[in-house]
């Protein structure tokens, strides 16, 4: 019994004495998507938290779960990891707090660049970038003779000629599961062509025109040159046919870079794996690709206390020198002293050629939700391309009318 | 049993249902008549590290007001139930004034939501719901037909299908159909067609998940039928041996008959089960070419970043109408029988 008291004590001492922000008390509770990258920041926050309780939840499933359990009080998490997206019905409905005092006294070492201010109050620390952009088989290009695509309609020239060659029957792959991912697509190909969603200042959406069938075509083309069953592959799954040598030219997450590039799986494919800016269309210069930072937020309906130990624990790892040297593979930190490496020449490439951050509108889930279902007939061949975007709006006007934005 | 000896045992069971079914159902109607009130907002400018814009946001301080006055929400009446993304009165009135041909009108209608998952959802309850039932007697009384001693293990392999979780059933043979696995490569190869994807095609999806419907529920139909065929009493049998009828006639007219009850429940409980069909849409990856009713409750509540709870709950109200309708049929049925037995 002795025995165990000690070790246990030696434990706990252990881990105080890791990297103590001298935390007395409070509990923090994270809920977060689940990659690489966020858990090494969530395990660097873990190493600070003193004598705080401390737990967390990373899920894929994270955005169901997210507004439903901040709305109760108190609420079971305490903070939140959120992205641009993910933050709005946080917003919506009032579920985070302001930061401005929390980063004034233990926001040290957090570079301005990384908050996230709305109508003056900082809502979020960001921490990390990410955008979807190319990825390519180098030796594949090569063989083929096959400059590297800069634009869709050179990728869709490129995937024609490596399936004519006989080497891969579907050589093209992105993630165009019906729903949130395929309606991801969609907006990258949509803000590519120069399209607004909505009439501006309003949340009529404005979607049903040109750029939007040029959008469309675009998708229906890269499809035609993807594995029959698209409409069921996420990230994960192009990111197996990419590692069983079936894909040649890929859009996918620069967050993904790490695993795709890890030492599991084909040496071959892997040293032949190369990343790239993602490709403008239609012979726009701003990428057909959407900027997207993560960032942490903090719960509304928990005690004060709550907020500090978890903001404190949380911005030592914001703010963390080492955890962004150590960890300088698996994302493109926002944080000083941060070097970018091989695996992220994407993002970077994205801020250099000022792809758009992903809008932050208050009714753009709703629109994002229409399009994820909307369009998948078009894709199909069942409809026209004119009917899918009028369906899309009038989808998105019955959404919008019940949650009052119209 | 007498009414009052009934009233008793039912008791406890009475009230969990009010309170764990009954009330859930009332307080989902009420918030079908509900829509969210009108959202204000404001101009402010947004930054982050990609740099500042002018963009919108919700008011707070005005929302939060009108909130705490009406926390409901907007009162919509049947607003929700008509609208674009369910019943669609007006847009089908629209359609029927502008189309040309009766097919064009129809090919409009089935475009909408409510009406796709519907006819899915419709579909898989009429193919499903007979061939379970069948297929469940003919399993029955084929294991009832085999000797005692390899009965039990032949049983539990039967009823497996009904073990395994219906979402892990879906995925293995997601997995198995995919162009790489064992069903969909050798399908390839006996089609003789490299391209041949049962994922991709609407046609084909729907197969698959009736076909994994069938093989789910089939276990259930059999267990109560083989349950039902040790109840069969061997005299008539023996008798109508004995007068030469065939296998056939004896199942026809002696078995038939005397489990016919129990075939109206089974199928009473599969067209319920039928007309919720949900995992399966989940487990194959399908949302693309198959929506049900339930997949569409699901979508509004958890697959958008804003949750339309008005939109769920007047799904799931219609969800209720039609199962009543669906059961309509066969309730006067057992209620007319019930009331020439007394």
């Amino acid at each position: 019994m002795k025995k165990i008291l000690i070790s246990l004590l030696l434990l706990l001492f252990g881990t105080s004495a890791y990297a103590d922000c001298n935390i007395k008390s409070g509990s923090i509770n994270i809920l977060a998507n689940d990659f690489p990258a966020l858990r090494t920041f969530v395990e660097t926050a873990k190493g600070c938290k003193g004598s705080a309780d401390f737990k967390v939840t990373h899920s894929s499933e994270h955005n169901k779960i997210a507004v439903p359990a901040l709305t109760a009080n108190p609420s079971e998490f305490s903070a939140r990891i959120a992205a641009n997206s993910s933050i709005v019905p946080l917003m919506n409905q009032d579920l985070i707090r302001p930061l401005d005092d929390l980063v004034k006294k233990y926001g040290k070492g957090i570079q301005d660049s990384q908050l996230i201010t709305i109508d003056g109050k900082i809502m979020a620390v960001a921490f990390m970038a990410n955008t979807q952009h190319l990825y390519y088989r180098e030796d594949v290009l090569k063989e083929l003779g096959i400059a590297v695509p800069k634009t869709y309609e050179e990728v869709v020239a490129a995937s024609e000629k490596i399936r004519a060659s006989g080497k891969m029957q579907y050589p093209y792959a992105a993630a165009y599961k019906a729903g949130w991912n395929l309606a991801e697509e969609f907006v990258n190909m949509y803000i590519g062509h120069g399209g607004e969603f909505f009439k501006a200042g309003t949340a009529q959406p404005s979607i049903n025109n040109a750029k939007g069938v040029a959008t469309l075509n675009m998708l229906k083309k890269l499809a035609g040159l993807s594995n029959p069953d698209y409409l069921t592959h996420d990230s994960e799954a192009i990111k197996v046919e990419w590692e069983s040598g079936n894909v040649a030219l890929m859009t996918l997450w620069a967050s993904r870079s790490g695993t795709l590039l890890d030492d599991d799986g084909d040496a071959k494919i892997t040293a032949a794996t190369k990343l790239t800016g993602p490709a403008t269309v239609a012979g726009g210069n701003i990428p057909a690709a959407t900027l997207w930072w993560d960032g942490f937020t903090l719960a509304k309906n928990r005690s004060d206390a709550d907020a500090e130990a978890t903001f404190r624990a949380l911005a030592h790892a914001a703010a963390n020198k080492k955890m962004v040297a150590d960890a300088a593979d698996q994302a493109v930190w926002l944080i000083e002293g941060f070097k970018p490496g091989p695996k992220s020449i994407g993002v970077i490439e994205a801020v250099k050629m000022k792809a758009k951050p992903y809008p932050m509108l208050p009714q753009m889930g709703l629109m994002h939700g229409a399009l994820g279902s909307e369009i998948v007939e078009f894709l199909q061949g069942k409809e026209s391309a004119e009917q899918a975007l009028k369906d899309v709006e009038a989808a998105y006007m019955s959404k919008a009318k019940e949650q009052g934005f119209l | 049993m007498p009414n009052k000896t009934f009233f008793w045992f039912f008791l406890p069971t009475g009230l969990a249902m009010i309170l764990f079914i009954g009330l859930p159902i009332i307080s989902t109607g009420i918030q079908s008549f509900y829509a969210q009130h009108d959202q204000v907002v404001k101009e402010v400018k947004k930054c982050d590290p990609f740099g500042c814009t002018v963009s919108i946001v919700v008011d707070q301080e005005k929302t939060s007001k009108i909130r705490e006055e009406k926390p409901l929400g907007k009162f919509n009446g049947f607003g929700t139930y008509v609208d674009r993304n369910h019943l669609a009165i007006k847009e089908i009135g629209k359609f029927w004034d502008e189309t040309n041909s009766f097919g064009e009108f129809v090919d409009q209608v089935t475009n909408l939501p409510f009406y796709k998952a519907l006819i899915f959802t419709l579909t898989y309850c009429l193919f499903v719901t007979p061939n379970v039932l069948l297929l469940g007697f003919i399993i029955a009384l084929s294991l009832n037909a085999v000797t005692r001693r390899i009965r039990g293990p032949l049983i539990f392999g039967t009823i497996l299908p009904m073990i395994v979780t219906p979402l892990v059933g879906s995925l293995v043979l997601f997995w198995m159909i995919d162009a790489e696995g064992i069903i969909g490569a050798n399908l390839q190869m006996l089609m003789d067609d490299p391209y041949l994807s049962l994922k991709s095609s609407k046609t084909l999806t729907w197969i698959t998940i009736i076909i994994y419907g069938i093989w789910h529920h089939s276990p259930f139909a059999f267990v109560v039928f083989y349950a039902a065929l040790q109840t069969v009493p061997q005299e008539p049998v023996e008798a109508a041996i004995i007068d030469g009828a065939s296998r056939w006639q004896r199942v026809r007219h002696i078995v038939l008959p005397h489990i016919y009850p129990v075939v109206t429940f089974v199928a009473l409980i599969s067209l319920m089960d039928n007309f919720r069909v949900f995992e399966p849409i989940i487990g194959f990856s399908a949302e693309g070419s198959a929506q049900s009713l339930s997949w569409l409750i699901y979508d509004n509540l958890v697959n958008e970043e804003v949750i339309l709870f008005g939109s769920a709950a007047a799904t799931s109200m219609m969800t209720i109408v039609g199962i009543a309708i669906l059961l309509a049929p066969v309730l006067i049925r057992t209620w007319k029988e019930f009331r020439t037995a007394r």
